[in-house]
């Protein structure tokens, strides 16, 4: 909030320093040489990784203010989407969900082991897993969870809070396909289960086909080995699937004929459905969308242009197109979707509004290659129980603008 | 020169064909000089003269410490030992109290691990152990693999079967003289067994609606 009303002070004092933010061409002030251009820089270090301007420091992973734990070890952070142009996140940015904290594992001592029913187990180390022919892939990845505070009325603030569980990520490792083939796939095993080496060894029961059609055993994203908060030194990548599937630090998958419903696919990471029933192994991330800017906590200075920019995304293949509203979704008109547009992967939209100062309710509505429409909440709710701890939010989101130009959540309220 | 460059394509070519003949029929695609181009698709992979095989032979009982899982169903993979909702209860008291409270009820860490049978009906779901978990030996995979959090693949076999049983009692779901073994534990009727239907999305129907829409 701090850092909110900082911006807001910065925008007032601009909008004094230039007279008003439409009227700023006519009163620009002469410009002098900056010290930057009349000194040397820093000296270029023997070695370093690098780290983004001391400037951009309010650019962080946080986790939710609204739904507190009791403690911070199986819990999540999440990414500042507000601050992320482009489809992907950075490696110090993509949000966390671990259920006992992050271990730190030494590449060279972790070993993947593939068993079960399988003609030969066999046990990977790091050094052999990077042999392997390697594949890169764009993907998004989300946390079934995301959106779970805002379902019928505004809780969160920012689109940090409310969409914050999504990252984009280039990953790059090797497909799942070629070491289990590799081991000998009995032909009854239908199912496998990924396990990790974590202090939760978190763990999931994967239909066989999903695992043979596009499952990644991933060490690198975005260019540079895992984090660790993200899987170091490997992980699972289901892409289009709920984020917790693709098991982070990941040490056995395990090959049966039948899945092995545990606690994180019966008691947690199930859907509330009427009539007291759960729906289970619900594990496409179903097509969705949110506005990043103009979103949540942000200010606008004043009537004028604006460009309505977001991401659009679906766990069942592309996106086709993204309509966008400024009136609350009484009508809408299609936003120009940004190449790549890539399978199972963040997609970038833009639209360009000309606000006149009233009152306005911004909202997206992606559509993906099935064919398959963003739905409204109200829409999600017919079929669905909505109430508590609810996954898999995939409703469309609005954001309000009032007469002051300040934007907030509006979901529930359009 | 001439006659040098000449002799270099020869190699070049002559290496390229006797390259494809080793890969069979695992190659998609050569360029005019049968240079392999590679595949396209979701898993584009180079083509390679022979299949890597770096995995390390092991043998099932060299895996035996990370063979934890349990099929919870029907209870495979639980292993020899027993315990009493009795030694369950000192289990817990030494082990668990400290974040999940006196019976269970919530500390400091973590909330309920009793009650909310008959609450999904209602929109205030209460989710422990005895409400959610249709199989009672998800109780013992999870608790193994996971519990205490400060401390978890430390318990002993007999010591996850007693503390499974304290809790299984707290819920009412087994008496205050029970003893859990395998056998005992996949036994044991949860009342949310039939709580749960498959995946069947997508469950909308939103239309693309462009004007005047609501
Ligand atoms: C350091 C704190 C801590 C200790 C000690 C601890 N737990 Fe937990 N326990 C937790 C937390 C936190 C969770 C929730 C984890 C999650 O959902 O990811 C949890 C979850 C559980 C659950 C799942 C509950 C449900 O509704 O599905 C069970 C069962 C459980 N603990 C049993 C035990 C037992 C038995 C012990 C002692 C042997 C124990 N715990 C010790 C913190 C603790």
């Amino acid at each position: 909030m701090a850092r909110i009303s900082s911006r807001r002070d910065f925008l007032r004092k601009t909008a004094a320093l230039t007279g008003g933010a439409v009227a700023a061409s006519a009163a620009a002030a002469p410009l002098s040489v900056p010290p930057s251009a009349q000194e040397p820089g820093r000296p270029i270090p023997e070695a370093m990784y690098g780290m983004p301007s001391k400037y951009e420091a309010h650019v962080a992973r946080r986790r939710s203010d609204v739904l507190k734990n009791r403690q911070n070890w199986s819990d999540w952070s999440m990414t500042p989407l507000q601050h992320q142009p482009g489809i992907i996140t950075p490696n110090g940015l993509v949000f966390e969900r671990h259920h006992a904290g992050t271990p730190d594992i030494d590449p060279a001592k972790h070993r993947l082991a593939i068993h079960g029913m399988v003609k030969q187990p066999l046990a990977f180390a790091m050094d052999d897993l990077v042999r392997y022919p390697s594949v890169s892939r764009f993907h998004f990845h989300e946390c079934s969870g995301n959106g779970l505070t805002d379902w019928l009325k505004p809780a969160s603030t920012t689109v940090q809070q409310t969409h914050g569980l999504l990252s984009g990520v280039l990953w790059t490792g090797v497909p799942a396909a070629t070491l289990l083939e590799e081991a000998g796939i009995d032909p009854r095993g239908r199912w496998a289960l990924f396990e990790g080496a974590d202090a939760a060894a978190h763990a999931r029961s994967i239909r066989m086909e999903k695992v043979l059609d596009d499952a990644i055993i991933a060490y690198a994203m975005n260019g540079e080995r895992l984090r660790p908060e993200n899987g170091y030194p490997v992980r699972l990548v289901l892409p289009g699937w709920e984020g917790n599937t693709s098991v982070k630090w990941l040490r056995r998958i395990k090959v049966s004929d039948e899945p092995w419903h545990l606690r994180s696919e019966t008691a947690r990471y199930t859907d509330p459905m009427p009539e007291g029933k759960w729906r289970q192994f619900s594990m496409v991330m179903e097509c969705k969308s949110v506005i990043t800017s103009p979103s949540g906590g942000q200010q606008l200075k004043g009537p004028g242009f604006y460009e309505i920019a977001g991401l659009a995304w679906s766990g069942a293949g592309r996106i086709r197109a993204v309509d966008v509203s400024v009136d609350g979704g009484r009508n809408w008109r299609e936003a120009m979707v940004e190449e790549p547009i890539m399978d199972k992967c963040l997609t970038r939209f833009k639209a360009g509004w000309d606000w006149n100062g009233a009152p306005a309710v911004l909202m997206s509505r992606a559509l993906d290659s099935t064919g398959y429409v963003q739905p409204a909440v109200q829409e999600i709710q017919k079929a669905r129980a909505i109430a508590g701890f609810v996954q898999h939010h995939n409703g469309i989101q609005p954001w309000s603008v009032n007469a002051k130009g300040e934007v907030r959540n509006a979901i529930g309220q359009a | 020169m001439r006659s040098a460059r000449r002799k270099l394509i020869f190699v070049l070519i002559t290496s390229a064909l006797w390259g494809c003949a080793e890969m069979g029929g695992r190659m998609a695609a050569k360029s005019s000089t049968g240079i392999p181009l590679g595949s396209t698709g979701p898993h584009a992979v180079q083509p390679l003269p022979d299949r890597p095989r770096f995995g390390q032979p092991m043998s099932e009982a060299e895996l035996a410490a990370w063979n934890i899982d349990i099929r919870t169903p029907d209870g495979r993979g639980l292993p020899a030992g027993q315990g009493s909702v009795a030694e369950g209860r000192k289990v817990y008291e030494a082990k668990c109290v400290a974040c999940h409270g006196a019976d269970a009820k919530g500390g400091p860490m973590y909330g309920t691990m009793v009650g909310g049978i008959g609450s999904f009906t209602t929109n205030t779901r209460v989710l422990t152990p005895g409400s959610m978990y249709p199989y009672a030996p998800i109780l013992f995979d999870y608790i193994r693999r996971a519990m205490p959090l400060d401390r978890p693949q430390t318990l002993s076999a007999d010591e996850v079967y007693a503390v499974s049983a304290y809790l299984l009692n707290l819920n009412g779901l087994v008496s205050a003289d029970a003893v859990m073994d395998a056998a005992r534990l996949a036994q044991v009727q949860m009342p949310n067994r039939n709580g749960f239907l498959l995946d069947d999305r997508p469950d909308t129907r939103a239309q693309r609606c462009m004007t005047s829409c609501k």
